[in-house]
């Protein structure tokens, strides 16, 4: 295969070479235990305070506010687990005592169900068509025993935008502890956890051009939490464990040219991601964007097309070198639709026929060009093998 | 791709029998949405023995090969030994498939089934 395009951004993004460059001192000569006294400790320790100013300043917090993890699952299971851990009295109280959207990762809705198990209640959310919780229905869920809302700052799959500012607003208003799963979010949306009102932000570090296994947890100064891991007590008795030091200088690192880049990478996303919608929307009939078309991720475009099947089209595109994805990698190789797209309202068929395309900024206009050329092809291809395709061709 | 064997791929890509026959004397329809495939299968029968066959997937990878397989295996075969082939000749034939895609090649063979039934039915009547 010659020419590779990479279209599955959200999934994960190349290691930046600034990134790695940053990163090599720490697999070798800075290998020092950052709890250590002698120089070979506080070298290393030194780094990972640094990469905590760092995170820190890309979405306005303090650097005490930053908690360093294993990625994104890891920062949402402590954010949401260590509050109901800490509220655990609030079970007698009237719930739901958490609230969710139905459209969440896995990492949320999987912990949020397994908090069901141990006698939490939770709710969640619907949301409309384009994705987007309502606001009025979670004003009014909102009881006595309320102690967390969760939702995510953008959607993994359709890339819809939450209206975070009011969602906070609203969590501030009654006095519960809001946390948003910013993964997708970070380094392409303008992020400030105090004008937003967020308590708690969850940050993946490969999702940022950064190293995989490693994230970040902003947890407003004053909120107790509970620890999930126990030990030695790192990270402020958060996590505990000695600290991943080459991955958090590659996330402070990828953070850093994030707030930097943005005012370049961003304008360059949106530009390229407008002409793929328009070019697929006005060449392949029968083809429709899912989610919003104004408040959706500058990187994200998410189609469907009637009668063609999402696994098949990211197989056809993949032996044309363009590598896209059916909804999110994880759920690639699981059978059932995606509950985001039958949460937004589409059939089950719908939900298989789409197709993720993902962009990261070193993607370039010609390579948005190739695209255009070969997906007509290949969905007309697929077409022509589905029963459910009944136009003549 | 690692997933499917290269047989799988090759049958994805380029089907054999696809399509549709105009006046077949069967047609078979399997499937579940939900999960995602669809497959029709339509035979043409000629002194009991199958001698064209076609069919549509609206499917993964999985589904395609295992319908393209299945028409492959059935052309030319009398209605009994037609009949006989099960899920594993085709997932065999196939190379093998992932154990989560097994339920593709039972798909395939219960749309064979359903066509041979239909045409059986069809004939009764005649």
């Amino acid at each position: 295969m010659e020419k590779r395009i990479y279209l599955d951004h959200a999934a994960t993004t190349p290691l930046d070479e600034e990134v790695l460059q940053a990163m090599l001192p720490y697999f070798s000569q800075k290998f020092g235990n950052p709890s250590s006294l002698h120089s070979f400790g506080s070298e290393a320790h030194d780094a990972i305070e640094n990469s905590r100013k760092k995170v820190a300043d890309l979405i306005g917090a303090k650097e005490g506010e930053i908690i360093f993890t294993s990625g994104g699952t890891e920062s949402d299971n402590l954010a949401i687990r260590g509050i109901a851990y800490m509220n655990k009295d609030k079970i007698k109280e009237k719930g739901p005592h958490i609230i969710t959207s139905s459209i969440e990762h896995p990492a949320v809705l999987e912990t949020c169900r397994d908090l069901e198990r141990e006698g939490f209640e939770v709710k969640y959310l619907k949301v409309d068509r384009y994705g987007f919780v309502d606001l009025e229905e979670l004003k009014e869920s909102i009881s006595k025993g309320t102690f967390l809302i969760t939702v995510m700052f953008a959607n993994n799959e359709i890339g819809t935008i939450q209206d975070i500012r009011e969602i906070g607003k609203i969590a501030r208003d009654f006095g519960v502890i809001f946390h948003t799963d910013a993964v997708q979010a970070v380094g392409k949306l303008d992020i400030d956890v105090g004008k937003l009102c967020i308590d708690m932000l969850s940050i993946s570090a490969h999702k940022i051009y950064g190293p995989k296994g490693v994230g970040a947890f902003f947890v407003r100064e004053g909120i107790r939490l509970k620890s999930i891991q126990t030990g030695g007590g790192h990270e402020r008795g958060l996590r505990s464990g000695t600290e991943n030091v080459p991955g958090i200088v590659g996330l402070g690192e990828a953070c850093r040219l994030a707030k930097e880049r943005m005012d370049k990478d961003v304008p360059h996303m949106i530009k390229l991601r407008d002409k793929l919608i328009r070019g697929v929307i006005e060449n392949i009939e029968e083809s429709y964007l899912n989610g919003h078309h104004e408040k959706r991720l500058p990187n994200n475009a998410h189609f469907r097309f009637t009668a063609v099947e999402g696994e098949a089209l990211v197989l056809s595109l993949d032996q044309k070198g363009i590598a896209a994805s059916t909804g999110s990698a994880c759920s690639s190789k699981k059978l059932q639709p995606s509950h985001v797209l039958l949460a937004i309202g589409l059939s089950p068929v719908e939900a298989h026929g789409s197709l993720r395309l993902t962009l990261g900024r070193e993607n370039t206009e010609e390579e948005i060009d190739y695209v255009l050329d070969v997906l007509p092809d290949v969905v007309r291809r697929l077409r022509e093998i589905s029963p459910l395709w009944r136009k003549k061709l | 791709m690692s997933m499917y064997s290269k047989k799988v791929m090759e049958h994805f890509l380029n089907p054999r029998n696809m399509g549709k026959i105009d006046d077949p004397d069967g047609v078979g329809v399997a499937g579940n949405p939900v999960c995602g495939d669809t497959m029709t299968i339509y035979i043409k029968v000629k002194n009991n023995r199958i001698v064209d066959i076609k069919f549509q997937t609206f499917g993964c990878a999985a589904a395609i090969a295992t319908s393209s397989m299945i028409t492959e295996l059935a052309k030319g075969k009398t209605i009994e030994e037609a009949e006989k082939i099960t899920r594993d000749n085709v997932a065999d034939a196939l190379e093998g498939l992932p154990p989560i895609k097994m339920h593709c090649s039972n798909l395939a063979a219960d749309a064979l089934k359903a066509a041979i039934e239909d045409y059986k039915k069809r004939r009764k009547k005649k």
